[in-house]
């Protein structure tokens, strides 16, 4: 075995080991979260994925950034196939294994990828400009300055590199067959560029810089596999899984609160014994409503794991629009980032460690909750079926329920509805009296 | 006066019958001055079509939807089961309410607390009852040839893909129908849900429903079209403050087809 391989085989496993331990951690991050079971309208799901994660229909809201964004998912999609060479190549130190048995087939894929890797180009200088030069809206909001704002450019200049390599490898490549007198690969691209910038070049020299290439392209895999599960660029893989178990009911039926029903079934029971002991306890004690992002179910942290930042929700969001303080955007953020620091200081201290902080108050103002509207234009918006309302509502519940801090209006709205049923303060008495006006 | 038709539950209960159909009125559609014209609205179109409704009249009770989405589950969950317990002691299968807020809650929300009925929207109602023939716009319509936009509602709209009805109602009305920029899914809220229409908006730059209002006046429409009491206060109040309550009249869907009937 040459030293080639070994260098590849120590490079590539470390590297999937480092991944492993990775993703091993973002599971259990989101396992944090509370139990949800979700396995019901299996056909109804994997529908939905394939439309809306595969399918992208979402994305297509707004055309432009939808068909330059489709180049780079599309370019990702196809160049794992020739990563399958690669991967054989560098563990046997063969040299373009499939080249000589597929033939035709070979030359077409290899120059789909070549074309595709071109519009990616294109779509990562095009994605650089809209986020620094033509200054989108939804990217320059208070959440996506400083880390947010470095990791969105952080993943289009890797996309930059890794591009450059894969046309040093195949350009050199190119030039190097021919000055060894077996003629044109015959790729899309690089039968053109490859002679126009390698040609006449020493054949040393191009077989360095075919390796350059290779190990380049390979690197940047690998480099770049690995800033996945730090980045939001995360979403290419767990966008997948997020809309299969994303929400199939109406967007505007908010969960029902189990514990609630309890608690309420007994108060409307005449049999009922009030100063009977509960029958069997449900679990261990539940707080009402979500204070940290242990009682949101693990859905909702899947949810913050999942989502790129890409600002839709708060771009459609009215009270955003509006100049109130809330960001669907930044409920998703703040979310992920209480997660992942809970997950360290658990995994640092001890599991049923918990630290001082919470989602509530340390990360997400009442402020802000109270500026939303539930319209559900966040979770319309959302190429991947996030749900930020359903957070916003959970920690609603937390304030009123076991804060009892309501704005003091809505205090009296529910005394309304408590006193007389109504939302004002008319008894119930006088609901007819319209028909006599 | 008006002469309009209506009985309770309780009322058909006394007599031995069922009628076909409850009306859930709502807080709104009950109290709010503006919003009991829309209620009337609606009962002249049932009598008209001499549909065999009621009300609940003083059982009606808040269905807890601005409670749920204040995040007092409690609170709602006791309007949810009290509601209950009265609909299903009448045997109430099919509903029709006069809010999308109402409409939401019941179809949505109280399945899962015992309470199964069919539940529609009055513009899904309205939208039958000219499908099927049995209410018809005559000719010498007043609306002909006025600008008429409409103004989703987030709970019809996004919370239930409800867009067709009431643009198919609105049809029949032989008037010029236009969208505004933002419309059906992408309909900006007018501001009130979420239980926003009992409290002072949080700090910012603007209201929302003046930003909705602008999306409404760039048509230059004579009627702002809603089917939402609710929105009907947020998109007359956006009129006000751009000085237009001349010229733009905000009208529910019930109330086009009322005055379209010349009832």
């Amino acid at each position: 075995m040459g030293i080639g391989s070994i260098i590849f085989i120590v490079l590539f496993f470390g590297a999937m080991g480092f991944f492993g331990f990775n993703v091993k951690k973002v599971i259990a991050n989101i396992n944090l979260g509370r139990d949800k079971k979700i396995n019901d309208r299996k056909g109804e799901r994997w529908k939905t994925m394939t439309l809306v994660a595969l399918g992208q229909k979402k994305m297509f809201a707004r055309p432009i950034p939808a068909l330059l964004h489709l180049f780079i998912y599309v370019a990702f999609l196809l160049t794992q196939i020739e990563l399958i060479e690669i991967i054989i190549d560098g563990i046997s130190g063969s040299h373009r294994l499939f080249y000589p048995t597929l033939g035709g087939l070979y030359t077409l894929v290899i120059s789909i990828i070549e074309v595709l890797s071109v519009l990616a180009l294109i779509a990562t200088f095009a994605f650089l400009a809209r986020r620094n030069l033509l200054k989108i809206p939804r990217f320059h909001k208070d959440e996506m300055t400083g880390w947010p704002k470095l990791d969105g450019n952080i993943i289009l200049y890797l996309e930059i590199l890794l591009v450059f390599f894969i046309f040093t490898m195949n350009g050199a490549d190119e030039a190097l067959h021919i000055a060894e007198g077996k003629g044109s690969y015959g790729f899309a691209m690089s039968q053109w560029y490859g002679p126009m910038i390698f040609g006449g070049m020493e054949t040393e020299t191009l077989h360095l810089l075919e390796r350059i290439g290779w190990w380049g392209h390979l690197t940047m895999v690998l480099v770049f596999m690995n800033y996945l599960p730090y980045s939001k660029h995360f979403h290419i893989f767990l966008a997948f899984p997020n809309v299969w178990y994303s929400n199939l009911e109406a967007k505007g039926r908010l969960s029902n609160m189990e514990a609630v029903t309890n608690e309420v079934k007994m108060m409307f029971d005449p049999e009922a014994d009030p100063y009977a002991a509960p029958a069997e306890p449900v679990g261990e004690p539940q707080t009402f409503g979500v204070k940290d992002v242990t009682d949101l179910p693990w859905t909702s942290l899947l949810q913050a794991y999942t989502c790129t930042e890409c600002g839709r929700c708060t771009d459609n969001c009215p009270a955003n629009q509006t100049g109130k303080l809330l960001s669907p955007r930044k409920i998703m953020m703040d979310t992920r980032d209480r997660m992942v620091e809970l997950g360290d200081y658990k995994r640092k201290n001890g599991k049923d460690k918990v630290d001082e902080k919470t989602l509530i108050h340390d990360y997400i103002s009442p402020e802000e909750l109270w500026a939303c509207t539930t319209c559900n234009a966040c979770v319309d918006a959302c190429p991947v079926n996030i749900d930020p309302m359903a957070i916003i509502v959970d920690l609603r519940r937390y304030l009123v329920m076991e804060e009892s801090k309501a704005p003091s209006e809505l205090t009296g709205m529910f005394s309304n509805i408590e006193n007389n049923g109504a939302v004002w303060q008319f008894p119930a008495a006088d609901r007819l009296k319209w028909k006599d006006e | 006066m008006s002469g309009i038709k209506v009985h309770t539950m309780a009322e058909y209960l006394a007599k031995g019958e069922a009628p076909d159909l409850l009306f859930w009125v709502g807080c709104a559609g009950s109290f709010d001055d503006r919003a009991k014209k829309i209620t009337k609205a609606i009962v002249k179109i049932l009598n008209k079509v001499e549909m065999k409704f009621a009300v609940l009249g003083a059982e009606e009770s808040c269905t807890g939807d601005p409670a749920k989405r204040a995040g007092n589950e409690f609170l709602f969950q006791m309007q949810a089961m009290q509601n209950i317990q009265i609909m299903n002691e009448y045997k109430v299968r099919r509903i029709v309410t006069g809010c999308p807020h109402c409409f939401n809650t019941l179809k949505n929300e109280y399945p899962e607390l015992g309470g199964n009925y069919e539940v529609i929207h009055h513009t899904q109602l309205i939208q039958e009852l000219i499908d099927s023939g049995k209410l018809r716009i005559e000719d010498g319509k007043p609306f002909k040839g006025k600008k008429i936009t409409f103004h989703d509602p987030c709970y019809l709209g996004r919370a239930n893909d409800v867009y067709e009805a009431p643009r198919k109602v609105l049809e029949t009305l032989d008037a010029e129908l236009v969208e505004m920029k933002r419309c059906k899914s992408k309909g900006l809220c007018c501001g009130a849900g979420g239980a926003q229409m009992f409290k002072e908006a949080e700090k910012g730059d603007k209201e929302v429903n003046a930003e909705r209002t602008e999306d409404a006046m760039e048509l230059n429409p004579d009627i702002i079209a809603t089917g939402c009491p609710f929105c009907n206060t947020m998109m007359t109040d956006g009129i006000k403050l751009a000085n237009k309550e001349g010229s733009v009249h905000v009208m529910d869907i019930a109330e086009l087809i009322a005055q379209a009937q010349d009832l």
